[in-house]
């Protein structure tokens, strides 16, 4: 039975046998990975010791403590987020092998290839197609909004193998190498001035059948996992007073004065109240998962936050007046991560109108929510019964 | 940080609380309840004060009451708001008692607790916290003076009544005249009071007793709105369902499913900013800030709650037979009562310090 008692034991086992000041930063994280410390809910030999999630605070705060290296997990949050639990699920023994220990150290960066320019919000509706050739599949088509594909190693790839079957029976979950001469990954440039996503055209790729995740035809169920844990990621943060995107405007208008009007006072304290309740929602949501009842209300807080950062980001721009009117740099850049509150209120303000898009549009979470959590009939639907390569485009 | 869940003592005591609710509050029943020389459910309130022992919540046991806190009261006004029941728990069990916690009056705390007393703070039901009092005259040991607006003063047994010498002073419902004001509020009516040289007791010092009562007023209240706006919700997205137009079911129409999650997603916001204001009550911890914060956000959820079920039952939302008139009605006077969503914003902006202009 391993306990808290016994995974701190382990740990400091670890750091005793790997001095953090000693070892080489990749090789202190292997040898982690090796003893079940990485994510200590994975199975044993994958990462893991088969424990409750719970308990990884238990070892975070030891290696913390100790100075230890981490995986610097933002730089590869879909491989971390969304393929990890994705190949848990639906890989062989063999991918998990192959895949899951340079994923969580962090030598190998992986994207997510499934948004197109035809299927956005409707995703099973997508037309990369995949082609049986031998024990190969070769891959034709064209993917969007692609965070990353620049630094990945390998992308978790949805496409169409069958376009005689309605649209969500006939696709296919696969593992793109990214390095394949096929694949040409193009900076996509957004309304920030900066490229945080690429197109991605895949040409003649071809992948192994042994990289395929799930049965074929089976990969809109395999997507679903990949999904949801992407608004697991969403929610769950835990934030002090001010500590989001209200935070630099309440501190612009207490540091200057003279930027003050009645309007803008009005407006501030009504989003600051927002912001309080919205901080409350979410510590509320926390509280449901840790006492293991978890609530319909991570689908709410998402629309929430997106139409705060958005509401307070346009606020700040205006309360800043004649430098509200500038911009602080519109060079085209490919960052490596992105901080929705880094960077000057403009940028803010721009880059906020992604939060109501990305991962789900706010008017697709509306009707989520109206029929899973309130019960509402579904839309009515006429792509259901219909052969994918029969619909309207 | 603050517990903003509820507890299984706090789901029992909600279910016991529904339980003889729906036996003993029906709708039809209150709207006829209106309409009578008896506007209070006086059966009612003594099967929730006398029968549960919910009057002495607020109350130490060793002053008669429960020796509960606030966060067990605000979950019986989240039912209490859900049934709008014309009872005078807020004003009473809530108001009345922390003025009365505030003077450490031990002998009508205990009747209070007791359901056997019902006391009204006799001040306007929309003062905020920290408003300026207004005060009738002490002249030769009597009062006199005239004080509108007090919130189910035709129930009440005792009035607080503050007066101009500072001091708060108990008075008997007989003493005095209770005129009836014509509400907007039909479940929760007003009253003028008139003292002509009506005895009072002093109980303590008005001040500190009002703002104190005033402050958990305006924090429970919330949980009285979260309950308005749930049965709101609840009722609507039913109706939705059920109502067909076009040969089909209202609720499936794009344009009213987006309105009903939106106002799904104001309900969960509520229910954490009333769970977190009720927790800072009860815990002394933040409680100013708390308490504007949910006061601040709940009272227009309410009402934006009651117009949208208005709006989406159409025209037999519109009649005097179906009940969302009384939660309609209920959810704006609560946008007054004890302060409206833009007073408790101004008490912020000097809270933390987000000065005006």
């Amino acid at each position: 039975m391993i306990d808290a008692e016994e995974l701190r034991r382990r740990t400091r086992e670890l750091l005793a046998a790997h001095p953090p000041a000693a070892t080489d930063p990749l090789d202190f994280l292997k040898a982690r990975f090796d003893a079940g410390l990485a994510w200590v809910h994975y199975p044993t030999g994958l990462g893991g010791l088969d424990v409750p999630r719970s308990l990884q605070v238990v070892v975070d705060a030891e290696l913390e403590a100790a100075g230890a290296p981490d995986n610097d997990s933002r730089r590869n949050g879909i491989g971390l987020g969304m393929a990890a639990p994705t190949i848990l699920k639906y890989g062989t023994e063999e991918q998990k092998q192959r895949y899951l220990r340079p994923l969580w150290i962090g030598e190998e960066v992986w994207c997510q290839l499934f948004s197109e320019p035809g299927a956005g919000s409707d995703l099973a509706a997508l037309g990369t197609r995949a082609v049986r050739e031998g024990d190969e599949w070769v891959v034709n088509g064209q993917k969007v909004w692609t965070s990353g594909a620049h630094n990945s190693r390998w992308a978790i790839l949805i496409a169409r193998t069958d376009p005689d079957v309605p649209k969500h029976a006939g696709i296919t979950y696969f593992i793109c190498d990214m390095t394949d001469p096929g694949v040409d990954v193009r900076p996509l440039r957004q309304i920030t001035g900066e490229a945080e996503f690429n197109e991605v055209f895949l040409t003649d790729v071809r992948i192994p059948d042994s990289r395929r995740l799930g049965e074929v035809g089976d990969g809109w169920r395999v997507a679903q996992t990949t999904l949801n844990n992407e608004r697991v990621a969403i929610g769950g943060m835990r934030l002090p007073r001010e500590g989001g995107m209200i935070g630099p405007v309440a501190k612009t208008w207490r540091e200057r004065p003279e930027l003050r009007t009645h309007d803008l006072h009005q407006r501030l304290l009504k989003l600051w109240v927002e912001s309080e309740v919205a901080r409350f929602t979410a510590e509320r949501l926390r509280q449901q998962l840790v006492a293991g009842q978890p609530g319909p209300e991570g689908a709410g807080m998402k629309l929430a936050f997106a139409r705060l950062n958005q509401e307070i980001s346009g606020l700040e721009v205006e309360l800043r007046g004649e430098e509200g009117l500038l911009y602080d740099d519109w060079t085209m850049r490919r960052p490596e991560l992105v901080d929705f509150v880094g960077r000057d209120a403009g940028y803010r303000y721009l880059r906020s109108k992604g939060n109501s898009i990305e991962g789900g549009t706010s008017e697709v979470l509306l009707n989520i929510v109206a029929e899973r959590v309130l019960g509402l009939p579904a839309e009515p639907r006429t792509d259901k019964d219909v052969a994918w390569k029969d619909l309207a485009r | 940080m603050t517990d903003l869940l509820y507890s299984e003592e706090e789901e029992a005591l909600r279910a016991a609380v529904r339980d003889l609710l729906t036996d003993h509050c029906d709708a039809a029943g209150v709207i006829a309840r209106t309409e009578s020389d008896a506007p209070h459910d006086l059966a009612l309130w003594k099967l929730l004060a006398d029968g549960m022992g919910l009057a002495g919540l607020l109350v130490p046991e060793a002053q008669g009451g429960q020796g509960a806190t606030h966060r067990e009261v605000a979950v019986v006004l989240e039912e209490l708001g859900r049934a709008v029941a014309p009872v005078p728990y807020l004003t009473s069990a809530v108001v009345a008692t922390e003025a009365l916690l505030a003077c450490g009056d031990e002998e009508l705390l205990g009747r209070l607790a007791a359901g056997r007393t019902i006391g009204a703070l006799a001040v306007g039901l929309h003062s905020a916290p920290g408003a300026a009092l207004k005060a009738v005259r002490l002249e030769n040991g009597t009062l006199h003076g005239e004080l509108t607006g007090i919130a189910d003063a035709a129930a009440a047994d005792v009035l607080l009544v503050p007066a101009d010498d500072g001091g708060l002073y108990a008075v008997a419902a007989d003493a005095v005249t209770v005129t009836p004001q014509t509400s907007l509020d039909l479940t929760r009516p007003l009253a003028t009071v008139t003292l002509d040289g009506a005895p009072g007791r002093r109980i303590g010092d008005a001040e500190p007793a009002v703002r104190r009562a005033l402050r958990a007023a305006a924090g429970l209240l919330a949980s009285e709105q979260l309950g308005v706006a749930d049965w709101a919700l609840t009722e609507t997205v039913r109706y939705l369902k059920e109502r067909k137009q076009f040969n089909r079911p209202v609720g499936g129409f794009q344009a009213l499913k987006h309105r009903l999650a939106q106002l799904w997603l104001e309900v969960v916001n509520l229910r954490a900013a009333a769970r977190a204001a009720a927790d800072a009550l009860a815990s002394g911890e933040d409680t100013d800030v708390t308490v504007a914060v949910a006061q601040a956000y709940a009272a227009p959820v309410a009402v934006h709650a009651a117009e949208e079920a208005l709006q989406l039952h159409a025209g037999i939302g519109m009649t005097w037979e179906h009940p969302i008139h009384l939660y309609l009605k209920r959810a704006k006077a609560d946008s007054i009562a004890y302060g409206t969503a833009g007073a408790h914003r101004e008490a912020l902006a000097e809270l933390v310090d987000l000065q005006a202009p």
